[in-house]
């Protein structure tokens, strides 16, 4: 049990990396990784949000959609979840914890329909019955380990854009260009994580 | 037939339901804003530049509306602006004069440069080298800090000198804390003629680095007369900007390095760092 948990940590953290393997939300990732503050604050919605679907999501699958044979309408149904539950929670949030509302900010709702979010509860829905990421707890740890590494993966590269902000790049490989090349790097880099679990 | 109507009918529901709870959470957790605040933000600029020192135009018209700050203090809006946002809170509203920045220095390329710089192509990184690359060590870097704190496009680099324009700068002093050397200042809109130099240096000294420093001859203090437009500042003469000379004073005055110009005259590139 613990080590199927631990496989499931550093394989979403790590070796499947949302970003750098899967190649989901890289939106987010190229669009908010100019300046480490934002990156932080991404990556901090994103926990929170992918966590929160994950469970939502799982429960939804297993208790809804499964009984009623009505996994054919899950992409559809977990995107108007997903949508509402951030939604649901902005509200409360703003009411409850002005302070965390205003920290997570514009992210929160930015992240709501991201792709990496839908992937992550959408693989959770499509695993085996059996495995153990099927299940509620096993939804939420994914969830949160997968964002965990998204989060990893964003801050990683907004420190290193900081860092390619003063360097002398040569013209034609100026902005976006340099920033795709870093990505690419970067996620070679993560390849070696491969075969870890 | 039937697997699309049980669809539509399972996620018709489920939006339904959702927009219902939705909706009651919403008014349940309604968060009170003092509406003022919407108000007071759409009579704002809206360019969110931070020159009152808050974080944006929305959280201005928070503190305008918390009593916490007046709105003559946004540096962006214009007097009828300020007034209209008095009218709509019943405050009264105070008259202020509208402030420009100005680049004090008129040492551009090629007439004053001492080395080359290769390094970050920014004025806060060249100033630690040796105090950067110009001649004069009181100058404009020509690296365009200012420039690129400008949210409003108000400053234009011109052969390695900051030009401010005056009909698009709103005075909202972001240039002011970016600039290393500080020679930027906020001036009166109406003063049209400046003194673009800003070395406390001797008159041989800076000569020998700039064509157009001023020397402090003294010409345009004794063309002013009576009248207290110019200070003397020891090798330097200033606008006096609470008394601030008219464009005629440059002629008048014929200034033999042309430091002293008018604004005009001086963002038409007319001396193109030679002076007269």
């Amino acid at each position: 049990m613990l080590s199927e948990f631990l496989v499931i940590t550093v394989g979403a953290i790590l070796v499947n990396n949302f970003v750098l393997s899967k190649f989901l939300g890289i939106c987010p990732f190229l669009g908010v990784s100019k300046k480490l503050d934002t990156a932080l604050g991404m990556s901090a919605a994103v926990v929170f949000v992918m966590t929160l679907s994950s469970l939502v999501s799982s429960l939804i699958n297993t208790f809804l959609l499964v009984p009623m044979k009505l996994e054919y309408l899950q992409t559809l149904v977990f995107i108007v979840v997903i949508a509402s539950l951030v939604q649901l929670v902005e509200i409360v949030l703003q009411k409850l914890s002005a302070k965390l509302y205003e920290s997570l900010g514009i992210f929160l709702p930015l992240i709501t329909t991201n792709c990496a979010v839908l992937g992550c509860v959408v693989l959770n829905a499509k695993s085996a019955p059996d495995a153990i990421q099927s299940t509620w707890y096993g939804a939420t740890i994914y969830g949160f380990c997968s964002a965990l590494g998204f989060a990893l993966a964003l801050i990683l590269f907004s420190s290193i854009r900081e860092k390619l902000d003063l360097a002398k790049v040569p013209e034609a490989f100026e902005g976006t260009a340099i920033s795709l090349v870093t990505a690419g790097i970067l996620a070679m880099a993560f390849l070696g994580f491969s075969g870890l679990v | 037939m039937n697997i699309a109507i049980i669809a539509i009918l399972a996620v018709g529901f489920l939006g339904t339901l959702l927009g219902v709870i939705i909706g009651m959470v919403a008014k349940v957790f309604a968060v009170e804003v003092d509406e003022r605040i919407e108000g007071v933000a759409d009579l704002l600029p809206g360019a969110n530049c931070g020159g009152c020192g808050y974080a944006g135009c929305a959280d201005f018209a928070k503190g305008v509306v918390g009593e916490m700050a007046t709105p003559d203090q946004c540096p962006v809006a214009s007097p009828e602006d300020v007034t209209a946002i008095a009218n709509y809170l019943g405050i009264s509203a105070e008259e202020k004069e509208k402030m420009v920045a100005l680049v004090r220095c008129s040492g551009d390329e090629p007439n004053t440069v001492r080395s080359m710089y290769n390094g970050v192509r920014d004025c806060r990184s060249a100033v630690l080298v040796a105090g950067g690359a110009k001649g004069c060590d009181y100058g404009c870097l020509g690296f365009g800090s200012c420039a690129r704190a400008c949210p409003f496009g108000a400053i234009e680099m011109k052969k390695g000198l900051a030009i401010v324009h005056k009909d698009l700068c709103v005075g909202c002093e972001n240039c002011v804390a970016a600039c290393p050397k500080e020679l930027i200042i906020m001036v009166p809109e109406a003063a049209e003629t400046h003194v673009y130099c800003n070395s406390p240096e001797k008159g041989a000294a800076k000569r020998s680095v700039c064509k157009t420093a001023c020397i402090a001859c003294r010409k345009c203090v004794k063309a002013s007369g009576e009248e207290d437009h110019m200070e003397i500042d020891g090798f330097l003469i200033r606008t006096n900007y609470e008394n601030p000379p008219g464009p005629e004073l440059v002629e008048a005055s014929a200034c033999p390095t042309s430091a002293l110009r008018t604004d005009k005259a001086h963002a038409a590139g007319a001396y193109e760092g030679t002076s007269k």
